[in-house]
């Protein structure tokens, strides 16, 4: 198979792909997508059977899918479902519409709305970016004062959706979440990402890896949130609530998986080549 | 080895030469440096700042 694997940082995930696309035997070619530049539809010159989008950046990584797909190339993730990962808003909609359980979550735009509904739901709640990843501006308002206070920091972001507002209820979690990928047609392997310290639960904030025990539930659950959003390759992060049992947080279109290997021992890039490869020849 | 150097302090940085283009390197001066290709040689530039639409 000769295989694409686009990126902007290098990273470890990155590095092992290639390592694994060689070891089986794939001709796999980096495109470094930051130092991009050609004209829209003119090939980038390689016959690829796919290529895997790993971009950081979204904006890069959504882009960069459609200009491939332009030229009759198949990536994976495609970009419809990175935009259904990446915009909050659109993910919730989509899971709520098929009857998945999510955080119970609203939209205002304006913050009188905002604070509204926030008292509906209860403080304290939580606001955060409608897009973002690794917790980053995620934060817990404990009441009108607090929730006003970080809604006029989110007016100040660069950000294109910064007079959206995305208020969520507090789910009384444990202290952690899960984390369960989705690679192919198989939900094979996840970890519990746990924080004693911290109520966010993001590796990138400090939770530590632990290796997660798939139930036929929550593999269910994650095949159903991948039929929803579509994709081959997705990081699922679900809460465990007290009272409703598992709900979807947010779905990653270009997930990391390094603590996921090393606490599972299991080898993503390998099965994931092996899933793509399946894919490849139907 | 590729001997390029650092963009901030002058100094002397050893890049292998396999190296990929978006691999970052930190610099004994402290600076966080990316490998990127120019005129189809190895190269250095700082690394960009975590943007705002990074992540998963």
């Amino acid at each position: 198979m000769r295989l694409g694997v686009a990126y902007d940082v290098l990273r470890w995930e990155e590095r092992d792909l290639f390592s694994e696309a060689r070891k089986l035997g794939y001709d796999v070619r980096p495109l470094y997508i930051k130092d991009y530049a050609d004209l829209v539809g003119n090939s980038i010159g390689e016959n690829l059977d796919a290529v895997i989008q790993r971009g950081v950046s979204h904006s890069r990584a959504l882009i960069s899918t459609t200009l491939l797909e332009s030229q009759g190339l198949r990536v994976f993730n495609d970009s419809l479902t990175l935009v259904r990962c990446e915009n909050k808003a659109i993910t919730l909609s989509l899971l709520v519409k098929s009857g998945v359980n999510i955080p119970r979550t609203a939209i205002a735009f304006s913050k009188e709305k905002a604070l509204e509904i926030a008292r509906k739901l209860g403080y304290p709640v939580v606001i955060k970016p409608i897009e973002g990843s690794w917790g980053r501006m995620v934060a817990k308002a404990v009441d009108d004062d607090s929730l006003y206070s970080l809604m006029e920091y989110q007016d100040y972001t660069t950000s294109q959706f910064r007079t959206a507002y995305v208020i969520q209820e507090f789910v009384r979690k444990p202290d952690r979440d899960i984390r369960i990928f989705v690679i192919g047609d198989e939900a094979p392997v996840g970890i519990y990402r746990v924080n004693k310290a911290n109520w966010k639960t993001n590796t990138a904030l400090g939770a530590k890896a632990e290796p997660l025990k798939i139930d036929p539930e929550l593999r269910e659950l994650a095949m159903k949130v991948k039929d929803v959003i579509g994709g081959f390759f997705l990081g699922i992060d679900v809460f465990e609530d007290p009272d409703r049992g598992y709900v979807v947080n947010e779905v990653n279109g270009v997930p990391e998986y390094k603590n996921t290997v090393r606490v599972n021992n299991f080898n993503v890039s390998g099965f994931l080549l092996k899933k793509l490869a399946e894919v490849i020849k139907k | 080895m590729v001997l390029l150097k650092c963009p901030v302090c002058g100094g002397d940085v050893q890049v292998d030469d396999n190296a990929l283009p978006g691999e970052v390197i930190e610099h004994e001066c402290g600076a966080l440096l990316e490998v990127y290709m120019k005129d189809g040689k190895l190269a250095l530039r700082v690394a960009e700042q975590i943007g705002e639409d990074w992540g998963e």
